[in-house]
């Protein structure tokens, strides 16, 4: 039953501020999500205009073209800086969830020492501003050689990831019942067997999850690579940062277009494994 | 428990005292989980925590100039700056000393870099100063060569100065493969008998030899020393004990004794006089003191700089006037963090309370609307505001069309203060709403029924019921916003302009372009501390464990 529902016996201010606080949030909504929306059309303009063009408004095909798109997709740079984040990403995504998860293992434990302490570190790539990060980084990977390398941005995104591992992972295990870890070793099942066959399972959807904030945090991410890398590793973001910065052109649109097919992919996994995860720990009606 | 106290300490079924095998249990376990935790906890350290200790480190750290100017730090120890004099002829040739050194290892211009941040016309000081100060006592050099003509032999100084051991393992380099990177040249040694009695021309031989081989990979065999070395001998000879070089013996007594006599009628010049004929500036005490001020090997300076304060040689000092950015940044930082903040609240508020009193299936819908923009990529965003808000934008268009906006007179929404804060509260929005949803989602609806039944009006039964118990989201939020925003960089610098930039815009302007790094350090660290009060702020308040994703 919704709260939101006008009881029948409302005075006509009650309904006037009523249906007056629907129009606000709806203009909220608007503000979220039209500017994400406006882009899409955009970047079909058969001009290199940054703005609806008349023949766009008045539906003319011939005002919508896909040379935008055939511009991202045969453009050497942006062809480069797709491979570059194709290759970045997963890697410093497997870095992050691995060693994520594990730690995470660990630390939903009941006697911890310095669980604070310990917890507070691993979360601090997230707090600390990326321009102090990328400060940092850069000044300290140069010292030791990896400033300017592809190692270098994989340790960089991989340890930005961690936070979002580490905190998907232990709100999974919250629910984790710890009885089924004990039946199975109590059963004969060896640390491993409990791992992979019990325990493995169902925190998956938290795992999963996690790896997913991990890999866009490293997929989306401009500020530390754009001190870490070099030009060899210049990214997606990285080269329509540039785009933006320098010479503005609408192919930048046609990128933006399809990264955000990409996260309403993502935000799709990501709710329906929350979802699951739910169902499977009884948390939730629906 | 009391039995226990009669039959013993409790045992464990293998005969051990139980307390004993719970405490290993116990220890075992706690091995366990930091084995678990510890490969993580030592990829953070070394990828992220020793980052950001480098860049703490950086801020302070001011080794350059004694590193540089060894022998002028040790001799300006005993100026006083505040005499209005500039240091004695002692300072201006311990000066020449590092400075040829430091020219010939093309240091000298960081240096200059580095204190020109303090002084401004230091850099080009030195600069010039490096070109010309190879020329110091050649007026020396000329006399001593007219005396005898050994002096301009690189042989000499090396049987005069050279340790004994030295020239014999460096014989054995030479008669190998010279070019092996493997057998690199045994570094110059002097030797003890000179240093005592010449130790102003050891050392700076001992300089010159070194910067032969290291920098230029030659002999010093095969080398005249550049002419401050002879500045050097000849200040050393005019002090030199007479009894202690007629005590010498071999070739350094037949070239040294004679030398000693003839140097009283030498023609002389002083070096503050030839620096000034360089450059006047060098007349000017407070270059002195400025290079003073800053041979500690750790400095306050970069983070004096960071607040408009200067360390001068008379403490510390406000920046001139049109230098005093940093404190206006820092507010500017604030200010637009605090508009930020604001409006998110000003936005997030209803949005939450209409998810939180939906029915679930509902408000599942809607928080697809917030995560939406919370996951598409924060380039994609800021393409899109850029878009929107440009004089040519769609904003700008729509205005036209309907007539509220004559086209001579677009509105000018991007590249200033404006095109931040909107920018930056549509992205930071939903890192409001989600933490005021959660918050609101466990307030009960009967409370503020209950109000209303009580006689509350509507405004009421909200004001004094619902909203106090929703303070705690706001701050959470508020916190969020807050600290994501005053580290922003990407966003404010593409839709900045330059009236709508933030600190960390500054930041990566003195990484990347002035390459002050140590200010970009002290900026940071800064920064860095307002964030972590916040964070220590936010964790009493939410709890860092109880952070939450969507």
């Amino acid at each position: 039953m919704s709260q939101m529902d006008l009881p029948p016996y409302a005075t006509t201010g009650q309904r006037i501020w009523h249906y007056s606080f629907l129009v606000i949030c709806g203009l909220i909504f608007f503000f979220l999500i039209a500017p994400i929306l406006v882009i899409i059309p955009l970047s079909f303009n058969a001009e290199n205009f940054f703005t609806f063009t008349p023949g766009m408004l008045a539906f003319d095909p011939e005002a919508y073209s896909l040379k935008h798109y055939k511009d991202f997709f045969t453009n050497p740079d942006w062809q480069q800086a797709l491979v570059n984040s194709v290759r970045i990403a997963p890697v410093a995504t497997i870095i992050s969830v691995s060693l994520g998860t594990l730690a995470a293992i660990g630390l939903s434990q009941d006697h911890v020492p310095f669980r604070r302490a310990i917890m507070a570190i691993l979360i601090s790539p997230m707090i600390v501003p990326l321009i102090i990060s990328a400060a940092g980084m850069y000044f300290f990977y140069s010292r030791i050689g990896l400033q300017g390398t592809y190692i270098g941005v994989v340790l960089a995104h991989a340890a930005l990831g961690i936070p979002f591992v580490i905190i998907t992972v232990t709100a999974t295990l919250v629910g984790f019942d710890r009885s089924l870890t004990r039946a199975a070793a109590n059963m004969g099942a060896d640390p491993m067997t409990t791992f992979f066959r019990v325990q493995m399972p169902l925190i998956l959807p938290g795992v999963i999850s996690g790896g997913l904030f991990a890999f866009i945090t490293s997929f989306d991410e401009v500020v530390v690579v754009l001190f870490v890398g070099s030009a060899k590793q210049q990214t997606l973001p990285w080269q329509m940062f540039t785009g933006l910065r320098e010479q503005i052109s609408p192919t930048i649109l046609a990128v933006a277009t399809i990264l955000v097919v990409i996260s309403i992919g993502l935000l799709t996994t990501v709710e329906v494994l929350r979802r699951r995860s739910e169902r499977l720990r009884g948390m939730s009606p629906g | 428990m009391s039995d226990a106290t009669d039959t013993g300490p409790v045992l464990a079924a293998d005969g051990r005292p139980l307390k004993r095998s719970l405490q290993r249990a116990l220890r075992a376990e706690k091995l366990r989980a930091l084995a678990l935790i510890a490969p993580l906890l030592i990829f953070i350290l070394v990828t992220f925590i020793a980052p950001i200790a480098d860049m703490l480190f950086r801020s302070v750290e001011n080794e350059i100039v004694s590193d540089t100017l060894p022998r002028t730090t040790l001799a300006l120890d005993g100026w006083d700056h505040k005499s209005g004099q500039i240091p004695s002829e002692d300072v201006f040739a311990a000066f020449t000393y590092d400075l040829v050194a430091a020219a010939e290892r093309k240091q000298h211009t960081r240096l200059g870099t580095r204190l020109n941040y303090e002084m401004t016309g230091i850099s080009s000081l030195f600069r010039k100063t490096g070109r010309r100060v190879d020329d110091f006592g050649e007026l020396y050099m000329d006399q001593f060569v007219d005396l005898d003509p050994a002096w301009v032999e690189p042989a000499t100084w090396v049987t005069l100065f050279a340790d004994p051991a030295w020239i014999s393992s460096f014989e054995d380099w030479q008669a190998g493969d010279r070019k092996d990177a493997t057998r690199p040249q045994p570094l110059f040694v002097a030797s003890d008998t000179l240093g005592t009695i010449l130790p102003e021309t050891t050392d700076s031989y001992t300089e010159f030899a070194r910067v032969a081989q290291t920098v230029n990979a030659d002999s010093p065999l095969e080398e005249t020393p550049w002419a401050p070395v002879y500045e050097a001998l000849y200040r050393d000879l005019s002090r030199a004990d007479s009894a202690a070089i007629a005590a010498l013996e071999g070739p350094a007594r037949t070239l040294l004794a004679p030398a000693q006599a003839a140097v009283a009628g030498f023609r002389t010049e002083t070096l503050s006089d030839l620096y000034i004929d360089v450059d006047k500036d060098w007349g000017d005490p407070e270059v002195w003191a400025t290079i003073q001020a800053f041979t500690p090997k750790y400095t306050a300076g970069y983070f004096l700089n960071a607040v408009d304060l200067q360390q001068t040689a008379d403490g510390i000092a406000v920046q001139p006037e049109d230098q005093r950015i940093y404190f206006l940044l820092f507010k500017r930082t604030m200010f637009m963090s605090m508009m930020i903040m604001g409006s998110c609240v000003l936005l997030g508020y209803p949005i939450a309370y209409l998810l939180s009193n939906l029915s679930l299936r509902a408000s599942n819908l809607l928080l697809i609307l917030v995560l939406l923009p919370f996951w598409a990529s924060l380039l994609v965003r800021t393409s899109a505001w850029k878009v929107l808000l440009q004089q040519q934008g769609v904003i700008n268009d729509v205005l036209v069309w309907l007539g509220l906006v004559d086209d001579g007179h677009r509105l000018v929404m991007i590249n200033n203060q404006f095109g931040t804060i909107v920018a930056m509260t549509h992205i930071l929005l939903p890192f409001m709403i989600l933490p005021l949803y959660s918050v609101m989602k466990t307030i009960p609806h009967t409370y503020v029924r209950a109000a209303k039944s009580l006689g509350a009006t509507n405004w009421t039964a909200f004001w004094r019921v619902y909203f106090p118990q929703s303070v705690p989201g706001i701050g959470a939020g508020c916190i969020l916003v807050f600290i994501l925003s005053i580290g922003y960089y990407i966003t404010p610098e593409l839709v900045g302009g330059t009236t709508g930039t933030f600190i960390s815009n500054r930041i990566a302007y003195h990484i990347s372009s002035s390459l002050n790094w140590g200010l970009a350090a002290a900026l940071g660290a800064i920064l860095l501390a307002v964030v972590l009060i916040l964070y220590w702020a936010y964790d009493r308040l939410v709890g860092i464990d109880n952070v939450s994703l969507g």
